[in-house]
């Protein structure tokens, strides 16, 4: 009950905050959408961070290394450090001035402005929206994994359908996703893109600061840092993987076990010598079938798990941080930089706020799988590992808020840019720019918001078992297809309106058909371990290249707008 | 101001951006287990000093390669906005 009053606290807090931040709103829809130009180094910084960092840096990263290892980090972390840096430079500050310089709001203005056509608008609206609609999510689902496992025993006379046994009268998933969903609209109903930069700063500072101490807690209890290293999950020599260790709850310590744990049993392998191996410690796939008890009949059933990560697959990831081009909550986010000086720090720091998160994360997935259950759903797993290490409520409360704080801090970035693409590029675009004052583009805005909020809530209970780290990358594959579009927009005259038509079809065709092949969102390779990402970004930039030089270049007047003075910029 | 001339600077940036895309392919630790400080796995180590060199590599284009065009470019907007 302590656990829920601290995680309601703060998202009074937050409220609190929303409400602060509509104060300081100058009233016009540009203040509304893109803050005024006005936001500086640092909130810029904590405000593209926060955007990007969502249940998937949290929850995901953790469920994943409890699956795969410490690979994980490689395959998602380290790559985006250098790929969204290089972006940050090469894309944002670019579509940043033409941004200022021109007065573009959204992606879709700069777009039907470089290619020449109001119907590449119309095309790419839709498609922007099924893909950030996974992204929104898994923040949802991620919140309802997090809350009920640190909840349980709270409500045992309300919530008496838990998810699993262990978490009874804990909040479930429903509630949990409605009180978010209802806490982010609020403050960016409020205080629009000025309200999601501040209460995104204040979210991730409180995420960064609440995963360290989560770590050091998790440290602590698993009997410090070299004792932790000895706790993932061990093959024996005659193939079987065991766990080494348990939590002993009553003593609150970590204990050896007298005779190891068998938890599964290796079934294939490219690596001839496992005895004693640690296999989410190395990265070298190994087959495993593992035990897994159904929670409510009590009944044991066995499931396979590819550990580690075929090195095709590790290579062909790096398309996937390329997304962070076409996320149109993140072109919202530059958009609000004072100047091109406010990016410096964001290219600079990015990659290191995204260590100081994921290391911690990764380090305690691989951790959990040996004192955790194998078949433990995967988002499950970080706060599994806060309620059994942690134990104090007024911590843990602090810590899940910590979650909460990652997820939302990208939710209302993202709610915001559906209303604010909607409403410019949809009502205002069709309607003219004189029909409506700016107080009703705002109330547009905000009435498309609780519409995508409402629809994405829904959808959530509809997929709340997904698994948040696939999840995500089908939605960065998507993003990542589309690439090509922006970056043949900012760097390459030659490309044409039917280019980009062209690429933006043959992302969208081969990204639903490997979607399709996934069974909607589940783990999928391709041949030898190629992601679907990197045949999606493949096909769509053939298309752009071949397409383009087919047909008749951009007129003079749009080269003379995009391009001045081609060799300097 | 930096020793490097601009042109020179932007390609020494892109070499180095290409050079830490291959060092991204540690296929030379893809199984080794050592832990360095006996905590943190070598595979893991070597990603997290790889995210510090991105940073170090962000802050050279910074100083090398940094868009004043683009600066200039955007500023003319605010000139022109304030003469009218």
């Amino acid at each position: 009950m302590t656990t829920l009053i601290v995680i309601v606290c703060y998202l009074c807090l937050l409220l609190g905050l929303g409400f602060f931040s509509s104060r300081l709103s100058r009233g016009t829809s540009k203040d509304y959408f893109v803050a005024s130009h006005s936001i500086g180094p640092f909130l810029l910084l904590m405000s593209v961070f926060g955007t990007t960092m969502t249940a998937f840096a949290l929850v995901g990263s953790t469920g994943k290394s409890f699956e795969r290892g410490i690979g994980t980090y490689g395959l998602m972390a380290s790559i985006s450090g250098l790929v969204h840096a290089g972006i940050f430079f090469l894309i944002g500050i670019r579509l940043w001035a033409f941004g200022k310089k021109y007065g573009y709001i959204t992606q879709i203005q700069f777009f039907r402005a470089r290619f020449e056509s109001d119907g590449l608008g119309y095309l790419l609206f839709p498609i922007l929206v099924l893909l950030v609609v996974p992204y929104l999510l898994i923040g949802i689902i991620g919140a309802g994994k997090t809350i009920e496992p640190v909840t349980a025993g709270a409500f045992t006379e309300i919530f008496t359908n838990p998810t699993a046994p262990q978490w009874l009268g804990g909040v479930p998933p429903w509630l949990t996703g409605l009180v978010v969903s209802l806490v982010v609209l609020s403050y960016v109903f409020l205080g629009g893109s000025r309200g999601a930069a501040y209460a995104n700063t204040f979210q991730t500072i409180v995420f960064m600061v609440m995963g360290v101490v989560a770590f050091v807690y998790i440290i602590n209890g698993l009997g410090g840092l070299d004792q932790a290293g000895k706790v993932p999950a061990r093959i024996t020599d005659k193939g079987v993987v065991v766990q080494d260790y348990h939590f002993d709850k009553k003593s609150r310590e970590l204990v050896k076990n007298e005779k190891p744990k068998p938890i599964g049993r290796v079934i294939d392998s490219q690596n001839s010598n496992l005895t004693d191996l640690h296999p989410h410690l190395s990265r070298t796939p190994i087959k495993v079938e593992f035990k897994k008890k159904n929670p409510k009949t009590g009944e044991i059933s066995l499931f396979e798990r590819e550990l580690g990560i075929p090195f095709i697959t590790f290579v062909s990831y790096l398309f996937i941080p390329l997304s962070v081009g076409m996320f149109p909550h993140l072109f919202q986010h530059w958009l609000t930089a004072k100047s091109a000086k406010a990016f410096r720090l964001t290219v600079i720091a990015h990659p290191l706020c995204i260590m100081v998160v994921w290391v911690p994360c990764v380090l305690v997935g691989t951790w959990a799988s040996g004192v955790l259950p194998p078949g433990i759903p995967p988002p499950a797993v970080l706060s599994a590992m806060l309620n059994l290490l942690v134990g104090d409520p007024v911590l843990t409360g602090l810590l899940t808020a910590g979650v909460l704080a990652a997820i939302m801090s990208s939710l209302d970035s993202q709610f915001l840019c559906l209303g604010t693409i909607f409403t410019n590029d949809i009502v205002v675009h069709r309607a003219g720019k004189n029909k409506y004052t700016d107080k009703q583009i705002i109330m547009i805005a905000r009435i498309f918001i609780v519409v995508i909020v409402a629809l994405t809530y829904v959808l959530a209970m509809w997929a709340k078992n997904a698994n948040v780290f696939d999840l995500a990358v089908w939605c960065f594959s998507g993003f990542s297809a589309l690439f090509p579009v922006v970056f043949a927009a900012l760097y390459w005259k030659r490309a044409t309106k039917q280019g980009a038509v062209a690429s933006i079809l043959a992302a969208l065709v081969t990204w639903v058909y490997f979607f399709h092949l996934s069974g909607y969102g589940g783990e999928m390779v391709i041949g030898p371990g190629i992601i679907p990402a990197a045949v999606c970004f493949g096909a769509a930039a053939l298309a752009m290249i071949i397409v383009s030089l087919m047909t008749k270049p951009p007129s003079e007047e749009t080269l003379k707008k995009f391009f001045p003075q081609v060799e300097k910029l | 101001m930096s020793s490097l001339s601009k042109p020179m600077g932007k390609k020494v940036i892109w070499f180095l951006f290409f050079l830490l895309f291959l060092l991204h392919q540690d296929f030379w630790w893809w199984d080794d287990t050592f832990l360095v400080l006996d905590f943190l796995p070598i595979g893991l180590a070597y990603h997290a000093g790889f995210s510090i060199a991105c940073a170090v590599l962000g802050w050279a284009a910074i100083k090398y390669a940094w868009p004043h065009e683009l600066e200039e470019f955007a500023e003319e907007v605010e000139g022109e906005k304030k003469a009218t």
